[in-house]
């Protein structure tokens, strides 16, 4: 009898129980036309995104691998898996980075591979020369790759750790490399401050360290180079033959040896490279990080203690009810189709549970909490485009995880703000605004990922990549431009036939077409996410099935700098 | 046969000590606490921390490491903690005239016979004597006190040949040589007598006929105060390494009623000639052909195979030594010692089997028994983490298994064995199951020389499958996510829950694996959640795997190419043990260059010689300064009763040397260091 009563309780607790509630329910009919297209359409897609990395993969070719590998040295991603613990996720960013850059050139991965992975139990940025691809030299994509490395060690707080195998500045491209404030002196400048904010800066000179490349050995806080490998000289023996006629050999200039024994440019000597990346990991197990870190997690604590969490910390982690690849049939391709966010967030987030912000309101935009590994996080994202009420819930929903410090994750999809003279009226440009000022200041880590379309300001509104999100990805089906590429032709079309008009000229059908047909292809062309990521505009194309680790390894990245207080600008009203 | 019988004078026993150590120890304290009888154990300074010492209600420090032979300390030990009985175990004092008489004279009941009846037996000129004397059959030969070559060689030809000469005060093999014909009979005896003289100090020998295709059957037998005597059948011991026994069975296979009678009943005329108390064993040599038995000796204690006739007769025959010492008469009455089944043992040793049975000593990192049962004993004295000690037998454990007849008890026999893991050194697990295995040990075809027989086809060349490297990458692969689920509390931290993903691109990890002085290369594909596994460059195999809950063990059941399968494995550094059910195969991960190059001034090689072992540095031939050619002796370790000579690697000067003679001296310590004539890195 005393059993049965407690089986009893037990089930009306959790009746009762909150979490049970707030599952989102999202049987998707797996057998309909619709999806199994989808489906087909977008696996295609993940098929030719695979296929491209593929090819970046091959880094500088059969030849410049061989050549590279037969001096006994490794290519920078097995270098990388080296220096990773055992089993560590690699977060590679951009890795298409460059893809159709330079016409025919091919600068695979921008020569530089670029990510973010866990050495000795801490999460560390690494940023690996590739040497295969054009000498590691540095094209402006390069550049630009390093420094975006940089800047996401900088906002999160994150070890650097460089493995330098590079030439240093492409010469033919120097004035695309060199002069400009975030050009190449800037990953030095960044170095110094990073260090100054107690950002440990390791480098690990695996090959040549040229002219401004010394100053990555030199500009760390410990360095490591391999016995007859690595170099760093302000010139190489070219050069200086050329000044002063000296005849010295690369080793004799700027070898392990000379740098480790006598310039002390170095601090630690390697034999290899195994050896060279077992030496950085110790270097970062000696980081004494722990301390700031127990001191972030004890702030990050007692906020939420102040307002009565209810989760206790050593809950088990719930993985999303439903199978994240049918994320394949619910989106699909066709970005006309509409589809509703919250699918999409039932495959991401611990367990499906989603706890709805002002769900009646607004409803364009679909506001919530949800736990992202055992991390609340609040999550924004389009249900069709943003009115006056959406933008106004969209302000109000940021505003709430500001003062909790709850990370943002937007879900972008989205033509752009509701346009028309009913719009105006009702304030969509200030109500739009206010949206944007909540993004914009709210000082909590913020993540971005556009899954289907991101055009005009609706791009600001869901955070895009001028709204600093810690990191931004895109899915292969997704699009971002100005706006739609036929909206565009039809808008030049008509101030052309305005224009035509004006000076009491025809503008046929015909000449309407030929004017619309290049501005839809470059839109088409420019609005593709491999236009996109090969322009760092994003961080990376991801699978849709792996948004929930993506977000995840990021979430965990981005929470090594404590959140901090936000201040908000004028909200116009 | 009651008739004789005097009236018993019972004094009970409630204390005993036992002077021993090991298995033998923790299986004699079983027993008395279920009789609940108290235990005293002593322990030498290695042994402090045994499982003896926990097991026993107390226990005493009795000294280094040789104590446990000393008969004075131990009875002081005794009288002190009040214990009235003291139960010597096997080795040691178990056979030492003194030491029964020490008892005697102190008024401590020593737990075995008459200190007469250990004497008799304990000289074999004189046991034979009396066992002629009494019927029990021996074998022809001479035991007697002319010892000139002319008498011995006019001996020997009454004999026969082939022919044994053995030392009179031999033993394990030393001092014995065989003769195939008359013209070797000088050299072969005078060869016996050197060895002999120099192991017993007594060049005395006798000659026997020999068998050549001899059986080891010995009888258990038990006497009490009152002149009785019982058999509880035989147990046959044919199967040896190095004169040792390795696996025995009883009953013995192939004999008939009547000669299990015969034999039996001539052990109990053995004993009953001596005045006999107390366990014993009546040590037969069979011949394999012709079924004639002969008396070898008599082991005038409780034998370390004692369990396989306690699992086929159901008795506790260390309950029985007890009641005996107590004075009372025999449990069982003749009649009443019904046989049933058949039980194996297999000994357990810390040794290398394919490399000359070589001892071995070193931790026990990784120790996980089969599940013991009314069918299964393990008798062991150690636990996972305990040493195998340098300084005495290296037994780990005996595995005694029971069955309904031969071919069920021996089927379990293997089973078992596959279920016992050990790593942290080497055993000769594989050993005895492949031994167990044979077909000729199936056929019961047993003989002393059995191993050398069938060395080829009990050593078959090592061939390590495809299938049993996946494994072991799997064993890597899942202790790896252990150790990253461990860090990581249910799941919260997504670097461990999303392990080895790579966006948009299929990690590859290469794994060295070293097996049987054989590289492999083993590439593991990771791509999102599938395993694929592929050897030195071959095709990609779909490998299935899910970790088995075992005790927070590694234990693995995985489907590779079609196939599933259960095991285990022991990840120990860059170690990989991997426990299948024909025994267990090690890998070792090749360490990175950098770190073998270090590892190279830690083994012998380049500027030192390290001791193989643990033991003993018994001689220092060379000193600071010296000039050594590559193969020069160095130095002189003993380990396990052995002696290994350190020789140089290479031509060299010698720097220093790593201890003084006496030292202890830990497997891997530096011995002797060389100048190191490259000095760069």
């Amino acid at each position: 009898r005393y059993s049965l009563t407690n089986q009893l309780l037990r089930s009306q607790t959790r009746l009762l129980h909150l979490g049970e509630a707030n599952v989102l329910s999202s049987e998707i009919d797996k057998q309909s036309v619709e999806f199994k297209e989808n489906a087909s359409e977008m696996r295609k897609l993940v098929a030719e995104l695979r296929q491209l990395t593929s090819q970046v993969l091959t880094g500088g070719g059969p030849k410049a691998i061989e050549r590279h590998t037969s001096r006994g040295k490794l290519l920078a991603r097995e270098r990388i898996n080296l220096l990773l613990d055992k089993g560590s996720p690699f977060l590679e960013l951009s890795t298409l980075a460059g893809h159709e850059l330079y016409g025919e050139e091919v600068v695979n991965a921008g020569g530089i591979v670029t990510g973010v992975g866990r050495v000795c139990g801490t999460e560390c940025v690494v940023v690996a020369n590739d040497a295969t691809v054009k000498g590691g030299s540095y094209y402006p994509i390069t550049v630009k790759k390093h420094l975006r490395a940089q800047e996401i060690a900088q906002e999160n707080r994150l070890p650097c750790i460089y493995l330098v195998d590079s030439g240093g500045a492409n010469l033919p491209r120097q004035a695309e490399v060199f002069p400009d404030k975030l050009h190449f002196g800037r990953i030095f400048y960044n170095q110094a401050n990073m260090s100054a904010q107690g950002i440990p800066q390791i480098a690990v000179v695996m090959g040549s360290c040229t002219a401004g490349g010394a100053y990555v050995p030199a500009m760390a806080d410990e360095s490591i180079i391999v016995k007859k490998q690595g170099t760093i000289f302000l010139a190489g023996p070219p050069l200086v033959k050329a000044a002063t006629g000296e005849e010295v050999s690369a080793e004799d200039l700027g070898g392990a040896d000379l740098h480790c024994k006598t310039s002390g440019v170095t601090d630690h000597y390697a034999v290899d490279d195994e050896h060279a990346l077992y030496l950085a990991r110790q270097i970062v197990s000696n980081l004494n990080l722990d301390a700031t870190n127990a001191y972030n997690e004890q702030l990050q604590h007692s906020s939420k203690r102040n307002f009565g969490s209810a989760a206790p910390a050593t809950a088990a982690v719930e993985e999303p009810l439903y199978d994240p690849t049918e994320l394949y049939g619910i989106v699909g391709p066709n970005l006309t189709k509409s589809f509703d966010v919250r699918d999409v967030i039932a495959r991401i987030v611990d367990g499906s549970r989603f706890t709805e912000f002002k769900k009646l309101y607004g409803e364009t935009l679909v506001c919530g909490f949800a736990k992202l590994y055992g991390n609340t996080v609040g999550i924004v994202g389009n249900n069709g485009v943003l009115f006056s009420e959406s933008a106004l819930k969209g302000a109000h929903f940021i505003q709430l995880c500001a003062q909790r410090k709850i990370p943002l994750i937007f879900l972008q999809n989205i033509t752009g703000f509701m346009v028309g003279r009913d719009a105006e009226a009702n304030g969509i440009a200030k109500n739009g605004a206010k949206m944007v000022t909540a993004v914009a200041c709210a000082n909590v880590p913020k993540l971005t990922v556009i899954i289907g379309g991101s055009y005009g300001a609706g791009n600001y509104g869901m955070c895009g990549r001028a709204y600093s999100p810690r990191f931004l990805y895109m899915w292969p089906n997704s699009r971002i431009s100005v706006m739609g590429g036929t909206q565009a032709a039809n808008v030049l079309a008509q101030i052309t036939e305005d224009q035509r008009k004006r000076a009491g000229k025809e503008f046929s059908e015909e000449e309407a077409q030929k004017l619309k047909t290049p501005i839809v292809e470059m839109f088409e062309r420019e609005g593709s996410p491999y236009y996109s990521t090969a322009r760092l505009w994003d961080d990376g194309i991801i699978d849709p099935a792996n948004t929930r680790q993506v977000l995840g390894l990021s979430l965990k990245a981005a929470l090594n700098n404590s959140v901090q207080e936000t201040k908000f600008g004028v909200f116009r009203m | 046969c009651m008739a004789t019988k005097a009236t018993p004078k019972v004094r009970p026993i409630n204390k005993i000590l036992i002077s021993n150590r090991g298995e033998i120890a923790c299986r004699v304290i079983r027993t008395a606490r279920k009789l609940g009888v108290r235990t005293v154990a002593v322990y030498s300074d290695p042994d402090e921390h045994s499982l003896h010492t926990e097991l026993a209600d107390e226990a005493y420090r009795v000294g280094e490491a040789a104590s446990y032979l000393r008969g004075d300390r131990i009875l002081e030990i005794a009288k002190k903690s009040g214990a009235q009985a003291i139960h010597p175990g096997y080795g040691f004092l178990s056979e030492s005239v003194e030491f029964a008489e020490l008892c005697q004279k102190e008024g401590v009941i020593f737990m075995g016979p008459p200190s007469s009846a250990i004497r008799d037996m304990g000289i074999k000129s004189t046991s034979k004597a009396i066992m002629a004397a009494a019927g029990v059959p021996i074998i022809n030969g001479y035991h007697g006190d002319d010892q000139s070559d002319a008498c011995l060689q006019a001996e020997a030809a009454k004999i026969g040949f082939p022919l044994m000469i053995k030392a009179v005060r031999g033993g394990g093999g030393k001092g014995m040589r065989i003769a195939e014909k008359p013209e070797d009979f000088l050299t072969a005896l005078n060869s016996a007598r050197t060895e002999s003289l120099k192991a017993f100090g007594d060049s005395s020998v006798l000659l026997e006929r020999y068998v050549r295709s001899p059986r080891h059957v010995e009888v258990q037998v038990f006497a009490d105060h009152y002149g009785d005597a019982v058999y509880l059948w035989e147990r046959d011991c044919s199967v040896q390494r190095r004169h040792q026994k390795i696996i025995e069975e009883a009953p013995a296979p192939g004999l008939s009623e009547e000669l299990r009678r015969e034999l039996g009943e001539a052990a109990v005329r053995a004993a009953k000639a001596v005045g006999y108390v107390g366990a014993g064993t009546v040590e037969f040599i069979l011949d394999k052909e012709d079924l004639s038995f002969h008396f070898m000796e008599m082991n005038t204690r409780l034998q370390v195979e004692h369990p396989i006739s306690e699992m086929i007769t159901g008795t506790d025959l260390v309950e029985w030594q007890i009641r005996i010492a107590a004075g009372e008469p025999l449990p069982l009455t003749q009649a009443q010692i019904i046989r049933r089944g058949h039980a194996f043992e297999a000994r357990i040793y810390a040794e290398n089997p394919r490399g000359g049975f070589l001892p071995g000593a070193g931790p026990l990192r990784y120790l996980n028994t089969p599940k013991p049962s009314a069918e299964v004993r393990v008798e062991t004295g150690v636990r996972e983490g305990d040493e195998v000690s340098v300084h005495y037998d290296p037994m780990i454990a005996k595995l005694v298994v029971w069955g309904e007849n031969r071919t069920q008890a021996l089927n379990s026999l293997i089973a078992r064995l596959g279920e016992y893991h050990i790593s942290g050194l080497e055993t000769n697990i594989n050993f005895l199951i492949d031994l167990a295995s044979h077909p000729e040990f199936q056929q019961a075809n047993v003989h002393t020389g059995f191993i050398d027989e069938h060395f080829d086809t009990l050593f078959p060349p090592i061939v390590v499958e495809q299938r049993q490297l996946s494994q072991a990458a799997l064993s890597l692969i899942f202790n790896e996510l252990q150790a990253a689920h461990s860090n990581a509390s249910n799941g919260q931290d997504p670097f461990a829950a999303a392990a080895n993903i790579r966006l948009n691109y299929a990690l590859i990890r290469s794994y060295s694996l070293k097996a049987h002085e054989k590289v492999y290369a083993v590439d593991v594909k990771y791509d999102n959640g599938d395993i694929e596994i592929r050897v030195d460059g071959g095709a990609w195999q779909v490998i299935k795997a899910e970790r088995v809950q075992d005790d927070g063990r590694l234990k693995i059941r995985a489907n590779i190419d079609g196939n599933i399968s259960t095991y285990s494995a022991n990840i120990d550094g860059g170690n990989v043990t991997l426990f299948l059910e024909n025994g267990k195969l090690d890998f070792e991960l090749v360490q990175p260059k950098f770190l073998s190059a270090q590892a190279d001034q830690l083994g012998s090689g380049g500027s030192r010689v390290v001791a193989p072992m643990p033991g003993v540095l018994e001689k220092i031939l060379v000193q600071p300064g010296d000039v050594v050619k590559k193969g020069d002796s160095l130095a002189v370790l003993i380990a396990m009763k052995m002696e290994h000579i350190l020789k140089a690697p290479k031509d060299a000067t010698i720097k220093s040397i790593g201890g003084a003679v006496g030292d202890n001296m830990a497997k891997g310590a530096a011995v002797i260091t060389f100048v190191d004539d490259d000095v760069s890195n």
